[in-house]
């Protein structure tokens, strides 16, 4: 199946960071020399214990454990078993953990420079989001302006618990270098962990942490639009990458029946948050949260009452479904055509030009 | 929300029976005196409430209207709404003819204070006062067991002070508790309400100590309603994760004002990655949406409101409509009519069984 040449888009693919020593060559000695003295082993997330199910699916793994290391590695599975024309590589490494500010934006530059050395430039199908310094609004800004003239980092990857919520205002700048380079805002699961993962402490179980991701994700959407990100940002456009999709309805509903009582509060959202939500969000497909019945995996993505909002993801090599199609049954044909390659470009302006009509002159 | 009373306008009469499981009578401090020790009474009276937040007066989020109260709700013989029991007698059970009410006393219950000796005082104080000044006034009432959660002893005496006196309905815990409710800490609570036959209510609002979400402080009153329903989920998740159900197999518990919309995708969810991960917790022996269909019953309001009703009926039916019990969270701004929250395309069949044939199962009344 194709529309206009491609077959898919894969909007949430992970690179793995094989160690911390990769990120060598794109850091100033002062750093590199911190790393070894201070004995600094390593930025992976607790989102992603490197071992749990969830983080690579077994037979993805390579001899040490690890997948996804390589460019290759991805372009077998993504490109040729997948048959993707093109994915977005979200690196979730955790450079938001980092606490010193300093060295967080030090290590999130060398990871977009590994980003864009050792896969972008390896594989022409490849596209990245930029990861940004959240810990300094000002970094994280001149990270973006950065790499903005990079068109193959295709947007802005921040993570959906941090230290404050995204809607407040000392984010702005961030939003507004995003307007005006046409780069959507990324959310992805995962945490810098300022806050325990729930509003009621450090759950006992990593499966309560990943569970309560979907949980981080409504209170950035509460965020941004109680702010008003979006009467500032009109342009914005936010992907939910990895939040699941099935909670989203219920969760309009209640937010938007709240806003109709509570309007006066937050003057600015000046229409009902659904309408907010189906105009600037978009969400990736996997994990696709719903009992494997083709009739409720159908209800619950009417119940969206848009065809616009999900976009292909297979979320390799995060293992969420067996096989080798993400799409769940139910998804009627027509909508699985659209999530495929149409919603995909339609949401990332820089891959527009992957049309063929368009990219003729 | 925020209704005026028309009372010329509506009959008086509904034909269908109504139990409300969810109203918030109000006690003043000084209603629960004669419950307190006068050292206690002293020190309220010094250092006041503490509950874990920074506000002497109020909320981190002040409310849309005074005491988040519907504006009519205020009695004419004046102190605050839900005070009076003539007034809301007439107001809300007479005039939608409700045949049983469940009252959720909300502060000054205690719950949640910094100080567990106040907050074990203030939940045995207002359990008086509740079964001495409405109850034994009004018996279509029944009363709460309030607990200080955070203490486990003294919520198993307290429970067990009112097992078997069927004035009380259930025990109340809030939804924002300083861990999830799953954690062991809580275990006795569940075993001394199974013992007495009792399921836990769990009403939301209260203040946990910890940021209001995952991601930090939230800045607007809109955002701490709709948190509401994410910390339900957490803690939901907790209880099934930890195994709670394993233990419990009798336990029942009541989710009010969470909302319930978004239990159907929670149960989606919490399956898949059990699935995934359940070496983790090997003590999760079914997928978690099996004890959510089995150990949880949900309160209607706030309803959730679609333009297609439809939707709302596919969640019902994922829920199950024997789990449905209704509530009005009188005398509060999001208060749901009884007339009018459901929605008008529900048979009368499920209208009988959310209105008031499951919570009558539930509560086991007569």
């Amino acid at each position: 199946m194709t529309t206009n040449g491609l077959h898919s888009i894969d909007c949430d693919v992970h690179p793995t960071v094989p160690d911390i020593k990769a990120l060598f060559p794109y850091l100033d000695e002062v750093w590199r020399e911190s790393i070894e003295t201070r004995g600094i082993l390593s930025l992976e997330s607790a989102s992603y214990p490197p071992n749990a199910p969830i983080t690579a699916r077994p037979e993805w793994r390579g001899a040490n454990g690890q997948a996804a290391t390589s460019a290759a590695d991805i372009g077998r599975h993504v490109f040729d078993r997948f048959k993707s024309s093109l994915a977005i590589l979200n690196c979730l490494y955790g450079v938001q953990l980092v606490t010193n500010e300093d060295m967080a934006v030090a290590f999130t530059r060398a990871l977009n420079a590994w980003i864009a050395k050792e896969w972008l430039d390896r594989d022409a199908r490849l596209r990245a989001s930029i990861v940004v310094p959240m810990q300094n609004v000002e970094a994280a800004v001149a990270e973006i302006e950065h790499w903005a003239d990079d068109r193959r980092f295709v947007q802005i990857l921040v993570l959906a618990m941090q230290e404050v919520p995204l809607g407040r205002r000392q984010f702005w700048p961030i939003y507004a270098a995003a307007e005006r380079h046409k780069l959507p805002l990324g959310i992805h699961a995962g945490s810098s962990y300022r806050h325990p993962v729930t509003a009621l402490g450090w759950p006992s179980y990593y499966v309560e942490d990943y569970a309560a991701q979907a949980q981080g994700f409504q209170s950035q959407v509460a965020s941004l639009i109680s702010e008003g990100v979006f009467a500032k940002f009109p342009a914005l456009k936010v992907v939910l990458m990895e939040s699941g999709v099935t909670w989203l309805p219920g969760f309009l509903w209640r937010f938007s029946k709240y806003w109709r009582g509570l309007r006066t509060e937050v003057p600015w959202v000046d229409r009902p948050p659904e309408e907010i939500v189906r105009e600037h969000f978009r969400l990736t497909l996997q994990p696709f949260d719903a009992p494997a019945q083709p009739d409720v995996v159908e209800r619950a993505v009417a119940h969206l009452r848009s065809e616009d909002m999900l976009l292909y993801s297979s979320d390799f090599p995060h293992w969420q479904f067996d096989g080798d199609d993400p799409v769940p049954a139910g998804i009627p044909a027509g909508l699985r055509r659209k999530i495929l390659v149409e919603n995909p470009i339609a949401t990332y302006d820089r891959l527009k030009s992957e049309r063929p009509e368009e990219a003729a002159p | 929300m925020n209704m005026e009373l028309k009372q010329p306008l509506r009959s008086p009469k509904t034909k269908l029976a109504i139990v409300d499981c969810d109203i918030h009578p109000r006690a003043m401090l000084e209603d629960l005196r004669p419950y307190l020790s006068n050292r206690l009474w002293d020190y309220l009276q010094t250092y006041g409430l503490r509950p874990r937040h920074g506000h002497v007066k109020g909320y981190p989020f002040p409310k849309p209207t005074p005491l988040a109260s519907r504006r009519d709700s205020w009695p004419p013989t004046g102190g605050p709404p839900a005070s009076d029991l003539d007034f809301t007698r007439q107001q809300h059970l007479d005039f939608y003819g409700i045949e049983t009410g469940i009252l959720n006393p909300l502060q000054p219950s205690g719950q949640g204070d910094q100080n567990p000796e106040v907050s074990a005082a203030l939940a045995f104080a207002i359990n008086e006062w509740q079964v001495a000044d409405w109850v034994r006034r009004e018996p279509r009432f029944k009363a709460s067991v309030v607990v200080p959660f955070e203490d486990a002893s003294a919520s198993v005496a307290e429970i067990r002070r009112r097992a078997g006196n069927r004035d009380f309905a259930h025990v109340l815990l809030l939804s924002r508790t300083s861990e999830a409710l799953g954690r062991r800490r809580y275990w006795p609570i569940y075993e001394a309400a199974v013992e007495a036959g009792l399921p836990v209510g769990i009403h939301v609002f209260g203040y946990s100590g910890w940021a209001m979400t995952g991601t930090g402080w939230p800045s607007f009153y809109l955002e701490e309603g709709v948190e509401n329903a994410t910390t339900t989920q957490q803690l939901i998740a907790s209880m099934i994760m930890e195994g709670v159900f394993e233990r419990y197999r009798d336990l029942k518990v009541v989710l009010i004002e969470t909302g319930f919309a978004w239990l159907p995708a929670l149960g989606w969810r919490l399956d898949k990655h059990w699935q995934r991960m359940r070496d983790e917790v090997p003590h999760v022996k079914r997928p978690p949406s099996e004890y959510l269909r089995e150990h949880f019953w949900v309160s209607t309001q706030p309803m959730e409101e679609t333009d297609k009703p439809d939707e709302l009926i596919d969640v019902m039916e994922w829920i199950g409509f024997d789990r449905l019990v209704f509530a009005s969270d009188y005398p509060h701004w999001d208060f749901d009519d009884p007339f009018l929250s459901l929605p008008p395309s529900l048979s009368d069949a499920r209208r009988r069984a959310i209105y008031a044939d499951n919570a009558r199962a539930l509560y086991r009344l007569a």
